[in-house]
């Protein structure tokens, strides 16, 4: 369609908009449905961008570490942490390594044990942090070295547990987005079908008005406009009422683990604003094709 | 005559609903300024043969020509500007039954991007014309009949079109108000429009025919006939 015709359909023909009967009650039906579906849109879409994160996060700082204990009586435990180190340093793919100090390691064990914890007292492992490059180390390789050399060392690269972690962020991510795609779907077919109901009541004024000549797109707009606006209004208290829901969950925290921040954070605030348009688009293509339909069937 | 003339030309023209043949054979050429009356028993198609002429009906048989253009050959938007050109009066009215009189008349000014207001003269003068001054804020379903056979006419002759096609436009009102609805019809053929009206009306037709020169259009059996000037 041209791009008069959408200007029109936006600034607005009162005279066509008034060839077609006002309608009380499904138009209140459309708002609702419009509503309901940018609502459920919203935290679809928190979902999606929350979930995307953590797999992002989870990706990139476990992909890139992986963690050496030591386990050995306390006499030998920084010879050993020394000697790790070493063969750390030496082995081709390690971009670096570091013992944890105390205080790091006692700030892990914390929520376990309390803060003022006397680690100390306790036989702690002693943690090397190993960051590694990107094409990475031969970790059999290192392991069979480690145990020849430092034999209280256990390498645990995280591959173990991190692969299902991001796996389920990544399903959850995908699932938001199918989310999000049936919710459009629906919203479309709710439209075509209030659209349909809309152009059968008012098939007299279709008669009447192709008899005097208006032209299709003519009586198209007529109920494209409505439909539109109608679901870009309901949208836009949709997605209000969806972001005060998201507004009230409970902020991203350490404490919380990877349960809280499900909301949206910096840019992603702006995602939520395109529902409203989306949901717009959606009602003027469903009753721009439903209208056509229908009027081909008419002389 | 050369083709493309006539305003609107029938061609061997026929036309069937389901089983049953109603026209067959029709051949007519309207040309500008002409003044028919279509007359026939009840259900002999004249209303069929009317909707032949703007395209509400395709002929099954034949070809239909309207400003020269087969009218299967128009898509929707040009039916829809040929409609513009055509004013037609149903038997059956319709209406936009939520807009006040004065829009439902002005509806082919607006449907066609024209300003009512433009031609508020127009408008208001037409419908004293058609004596519907006083009702111009009432909606169509609180009109009578008649009422309504005046305002359709009223709507078909807004855009001053070049045919006009009434079907038993004056089939409810008295003798007074068919004279004078008569005599629009007369002066808008004297400014050259072509005109075609079915009626089954004789004292219509004899009181057309002392003001122009009406040919008179008969339907029987299935074809159409240049009736006599006995009529």
């Amino acid at each position: 369609m041209s791009r008069g015709a959408i200007r029109s359909l936006f600034l607005g023909d009162p005279q066509a908009a008034r060839v077609v009967p006002p309608s009380g009650f499904t138009a209140h039906l459309t708002l609702f449905v419009s509503g309901a579906m940018a609502f459920l849109t919203v935290f679809a879409l928190a979902l999606s961008l929350a979930s995307g994160r953590l797999a992002d996060r989870w990706a990139e700082e476990l992909a890139r570490s992986a963690t050496l204990r030591i386990t050995a009586p306390m006499d030998q435990r920084a010879a050993q942490t020394e000697a790790a180190l070493k063969i750390l340093r030496q082995t081709p793919g390690v971009a670096s390594a570091r013992a944890l100090t105390k205080e790091e390691q006692a700030a892990l064990l914390a929520p376990w044990f309390g803060a003022d914890l006397q680690i100390e007292d306790l036989p702690v492992p002693q943690l090397i942090e190993v960051i590694d490059t990107d094409p990475g180390y031969d970790a059999a390789g290192l392991r069979l070295r480690l145990s020849a050399e430092v034999p209280g060392a256990v390498l645990d690269d995280h591959t173990r547990w991190r692969r299902p972690l991001v796996d389920a962020a990544r399903s959850l991510r995908r699932l938001g987005w199918i989310a999000i795609l049936l919710i459009g779907g629906a919203t479309a077919a709710m439209i075509t079908l209030a659209a349909n109901a809309a152009l059968s009541a008012n098939a007299q004024v279709i008669e009447v008005l192709r008899l005097v000549g208006a032209r299709d797109r003519y009586i198209a707009q007529a109920f494209v406009r409505r439909f539109t606006l109608r679901a870009f209004g309901g949208a836009v208290i949709g997605v209000a009422f969806g972001l005060a829901g998201v507004l009230l969950l409970p902020s991203a925290s350490d404490e919380g683990g990877f349960l809280t921040g499900l909301g949206f954070q910096g840019l992603d605030w702006l995602w939520p604003m395109l529902i409203p348009l989306l949901g717009g688009g959606v009602a003027f293509a469903a009753t721009w094709l439903a209208a056509h339909r229908a009027l081909k069937g008419l002389s | 005559m050369d083709r493309g003339t006539a305003v609107i030309e029938l061609e061997n023209v026929g036309y069937s609903y389901g089983g049953g043949e109603l026209l067959s054979d029709v051949s007519i050429e309207l040309v500008p300024g002409s003044f028919h009356f279509l007359t026939g028993p009840s259900g002999s198609g004249k209303t069929t043969l009317l909707k032949l002429c703007y395209g509400a009906l395709l002929p099954t048989s034949g070809q239909v020509r309207v400003f020269g253009e087969d009218m299967r050959g128009l898509d929707r938007d040009q039916m829809a500007m040929l409609r513009r050109r055509i004013g037609v009066v149903h038997q059956d009215c319709r209406f936009l039954d939520h807009l006040p009189l004065a829009d439902n008349i002005a509806l082919p000014l607006t449907v066609s991007g024209r300003e009512a207001e433009q031609e508020g003269g127009d408008l208001k003068e037409l419908m004293e014309w058609v004596g519907l001054s006083s009702r111009a804020s009432a909606l169509p379903p609180e009109l009578s009949g008649g009422e309504r056979q005046r305002a359709a006419l009223a709507r078909a002759v807004i855009m001053s079109p070049d045919v006009i096609l009434a079907d038993e436009p004056t089939g409810n009102v008295d003798w007074e108000m068919s004279q004078r609805l008569l005599k629009l019809l007369v002066e808008l053929n004297k400014m050259g429009k072509t005109v075609l009206i079915a009626s089954h009306d004789l004292a219509l037709i004899r009181a057309a025919k002392s003001q122009v020169s009406v040919r008179v259009l008969r339907i029987t059996n299935r074809k159409l006939q240049l009736a006599g000037a006995d009529l």
